[in-house]
């Protein structure tokens, strides 16, 4: 067992650090997300400049080669900072996709565009009546000459309004609920038939309900095989799942900080609030939270590098909803101990308590999760 | 023991609920329901219309308008206003100020301000936290010094709830520096027009407008606007902290939340494409909060009992309703963000306003359910926040 990063790691982390408390204040992440297309292109290219946009996509592909625990110290640090920019979307989903199930010509045309900062994708996966079943596909495509037409509509997709490219998950086979008969697809976010109701979301991101109506693509812009891929979606939302442990790591840590510090500093009674033992019991709380949450969030990277997919779901899930439920008592506590300022949106407090909410809604909430981990019970033998 | 409500009782509640019926304006009630944002006009189309009805101060003695119902009998009243769909009548007038004129204003503060409170004429707001002094309220600075017929009031008030659409705020100032904190307070009465008060908003973690700070700046306060005597204002503060029990559980809200939650569980999709109210896991949840809502009403009734039968003022129950009452809407305004998964994402504030015709996202419920999950943290914090009802009832009940 080795639980440290390695020196690689160890200079990533510092430098982005670095990058993010210089560049990435609160105001100034306030500005971006309130901007025209909610983020800053300016900061998507400097990120490609530090190499981050590599990270997770292999060498050959023109990335860095990184695993899960490499996007696990990047996403702690742009949780803390609330880093806006689509990141998850673009880099995790869309670039780790089609790095694991991409055709060549495919990955020649996109990922080293990824890895550079030109182009921008998102993942369309989940729909209005899917919940958050991975199966629940009504999405259609069907084969039309020799490409394929979709049709349907696809709920809350993160960063479509930006994206350059989207990733449709489409049934080509099979009843709306069977994990057999689903395809996945490559489709160019400007196509024809593809429209979008684009908004902002609770958390200063943004996304859009995305429609889908004949829209034409062709045969190559099939990712893996036909019918196939529902064990690809499978691992892309393992691998986003862990990154969103590692994102939440960072923000309950931030709140911690922030937290601890305003115990110590704001006075009520002639004393700091830090003084009040039911206070530092809470803190204490929160604190044990926060430890966990490392753990888990290296379980979570652990499951998704992992090879064998009924480990790899086990540990993914139980990181997800150990996290959520975690991230959850600290967001609240945060806000209760910071009183009447904590609910204010003048404070970055409640907004990484709001996003904290927000990643517990993203890839299936705590329960949904500790759901999928308790069904697995009645698989296990005596 | 008999846990049925007497037969005049059930009857109160059937003329209540069919006044209510009549009365309550449909779109007011629609807003209310779908989590809309609500107006000034809105409060205060139902405080009039309550007000022609003498029902609008269910609390208040008879000699000054009050209905003269039983603490039984305000109960049954609020279940059914909130079960209805009615706004909140505002407590500030009502609830707030009120009996402090009542018990310790002057004849003329009583002829004044009590029927325009009723009325609605005058819309109040609290002027007690500052930016230094929350949860330890005497050590506020803001300041009165006296000058012939006025006091001269500077300083700063903060979280003030709806002061945006006030005409009045009750304020607590320092008009002594001497002695314990607690007692050099006064208790002022002060017209939001005067000139030197600035109201400056404070946007909420939801997005909306719903507190502000006042500022004073050399605001000329008559004399006559003093209630009770110079640097007795802790007692009128502390008898108004400690005055309005029922309605402090929320047990009503709680309840069309609770209706609320449910409606939305039949509607969303669960898995396997059936309703979300069929997945036992999300159903036990809402059981849970629907046992602990029962523990809550009947606690709330076995004090207001009580108190009906002239046993002794209940002390530490007012806070154990009120910590169990916030725990309940906060946990009923997480579960109904939980109920629309991924439509919890969402921030779209256009579609709280009532009328607005743009392209939804997601069913029309789901819009409001975050901010709200968000907004009801405020709960735990305002009026004296969870923990010092804690400290409340380890020191007075449990003498700890
Ligand atoms: C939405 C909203 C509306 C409000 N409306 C009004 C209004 O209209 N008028 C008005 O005057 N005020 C209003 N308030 C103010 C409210 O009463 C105060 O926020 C509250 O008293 C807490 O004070 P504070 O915010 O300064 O927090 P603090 O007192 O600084 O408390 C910070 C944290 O420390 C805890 N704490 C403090 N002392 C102790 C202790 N001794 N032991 C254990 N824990 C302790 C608190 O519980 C809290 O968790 C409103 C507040 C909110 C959030």
């Amino acid at each position: 067992m080795d639980f440290n990063l390695t020196p690689e790691q160890g200079m990533l982390q510092d430098s982005l650090r670095k990058f993010l408390s210089k560049e990435y204040g609160f105001e100034s992440r306030r500005a971006r997300a309130a901007s025209p297309e909610g983020f800053s292109r300016e900061t998507w290219a400097q990120l490609a400049e530090l190499g981050l946009l590599g990270i997770a996509i292999p060498e050959d592909d023109g990335g860095l080669g990184g695993d899960a625990f490499d996007t696990m110290v990047v996403m702690e640090a742009l949780g803390r900072a609330l880093v806006v920019e689509p990141y998850v979307s673009t880099v995790v989903l869309g670039g780790g996709t089609l790095a694991a199930a991409g055709s060549a010509s495919q990955k020649e045309a996109w990922l080293p565009a990824i890895v550079g900062g030109e182009k921008l994708m998102a993942f369309a996966h989940g729909e209005p009546r899917s919940r958050y079943a991975l199966a629940h596909v009504e999405t259609t495509a069907k084969r039309d000459g020799t490409g394929w037409k979709l049709d349907g509509k696809k709920a809350v997709v993160r960063d479509a309004p930006s994206a350059d490219a989207i990733l449709v998950s489409a049934r080509t086979a099979g009843g709306a609920q069977d994990e057999g008969g689903i395809s996945l697809f490559l489709v160019d976010a400007k196509a024809k038939g593809v429209s979008m109701r684009g908004y902002a979301t609770q958390d200063g991101g943004r996304a859009a309900e995305v429609s889908l109506s004949g829209v034409a693509v062709g045969a190559d812009s099939l990712v893996g095989a036909a019918d196939g891929a529902f064990p690809i979606l499978e691992r892309t939302v393992d691998r986003g799942i862990a990154a969103l442990c590692a994102e939440a790591l960072g923000i309950i840590d931030a709140l911690n900080e922030a937290t601890l510090e305003y115990l110590k500093t704001r006075q009520q009674f002639g004393q700091p609030i830090g003084r009040f033992q039911a206070l530092q019991h809470r803190m204490v709380d929160m604190t044990i939270r926060a430890v966990e949450t490392r753990s888990m969030a290296i379980v979570a990277a652990a499951g998704a590098n992992h090879p064998d997919q009924a480990q790899r779901r086990r540990m993914v899930s139980a990181a997800k909803a150990h996290i959520g439920q975690g991230a959850r008592y600290v967001g609240q506590q945060a806000v209760q101990l910071h009183g009447g300022i904590g609910v204010t949106d003048e404070l970055i407090v409640s907004h990484w308590f709001k996003r904290l909410a927000i990643l517990n809604a993203t890839f299936g909430d705590a329960e949904h999760h500790l759901g999928l981990f308790s069904d697995r019970l009645l698989g296990e033998k005596a | 023991m008999d846990l049925e409500f007497t037969a005049a009782e059930q009857a109160f509640r059937q003329e209540v609920h069919a006044y209510i019926a009549k009365s309550l304006p449909a779109e007011i009630s629609a807003k209310v329901h779908g989590g809309k944002r609500l107006g000034r006009e809105d409060y205060m189309r139902w405080h009039r219309t309550l007000a022609k009805q003498g029902w609008v101060a269910p609390g208040w003695p008879t000699e000054f308008g009050g209905p003269g119902w039983t603490a039984v009998q305000q109960q049954i009243f609020d279940e059914e206003c909130a079960a209805a769909g009615a706004p909140r009548i505002l407590p500030f007038g009502v609830k707030m100020v009120a009996p402090v004129i009542m018990r310790f204003g002057n004849a003329a503060q009583k002829q004044h301000f009590l029927p325009r409170i009723l009325s609605g004429e005058d819309w109040w707001c609290q002027g007690y936290s500052e930016p230094g002094a929350g949860s330890d309220l005497a050590s506020l600075k803001t300041k009165a010094v006296r000058r012939g017929d006025h006091y001269i009031v500077n300083g700063q008030k903060t979280w003030n709830t709806l002061g945006q659409f006030a005409d009045w705020i009750f304020v607590l100032a320092r008009t002594a520096t001497e002695g314990r904190p607690q007692e050099g307070i006064s208790f002022l009465l002060v017209d939001m027009k005067t000139p030197g008060i600035t109201v400056r908003p404070i946007r909420m973690l939801d997005g909306e407008h719903e507190i502000n700070e006042v500022w004073f700046e050399d605001v000329k306060v008559p004399v006559a606007n003093l209630v009770g005597e110079e640097n007795k204002g802790w007692t009128c503060a502390k008898f108004l902290l400690g005055h309005e029990r029922t309605g402090i559980a929320g047990v009503g809200a709680c309840k069309r939340e609770l209706k609320r939650l449910k409606e939305i569980a039949r509607m969303e999709p669960g898995g396997g494409g059936r309703p979300l109210i069929e997945d036992t896991r999300f159903r036990d949840r809402i059981a849970q909060v629907e046992i602990d809502l029962m523990a809550l009403e009947f606690t709330n009734l076995r004090v207001l009992s009580a108190e009906g039968e002239g046993k002794r003022a209940p002390g530490p129950e007012a806070s154990i309703l009120k910590v169990r009452g916030t725990e309940i809407q906060q946990a009923l305004s997480e579960l109904m963000m939980q109920a629309v998964g991924v439509y919890g994402i969402p921030y779209v504030p256009e579609a709280l306003d009532a009328g607005w015709t743009g392209e939804g996202v997601g069913a029309d419920y789901a819009a409001p359910l975050s901010g709200h999950y968000f907004n009801m943290r405020k709960t735990s914090i305002y009026g004296g926040s969870n923990e010092i009802q804690k400290n409340i009832v380890a020191q007075l009940s449990l003498g700890l």
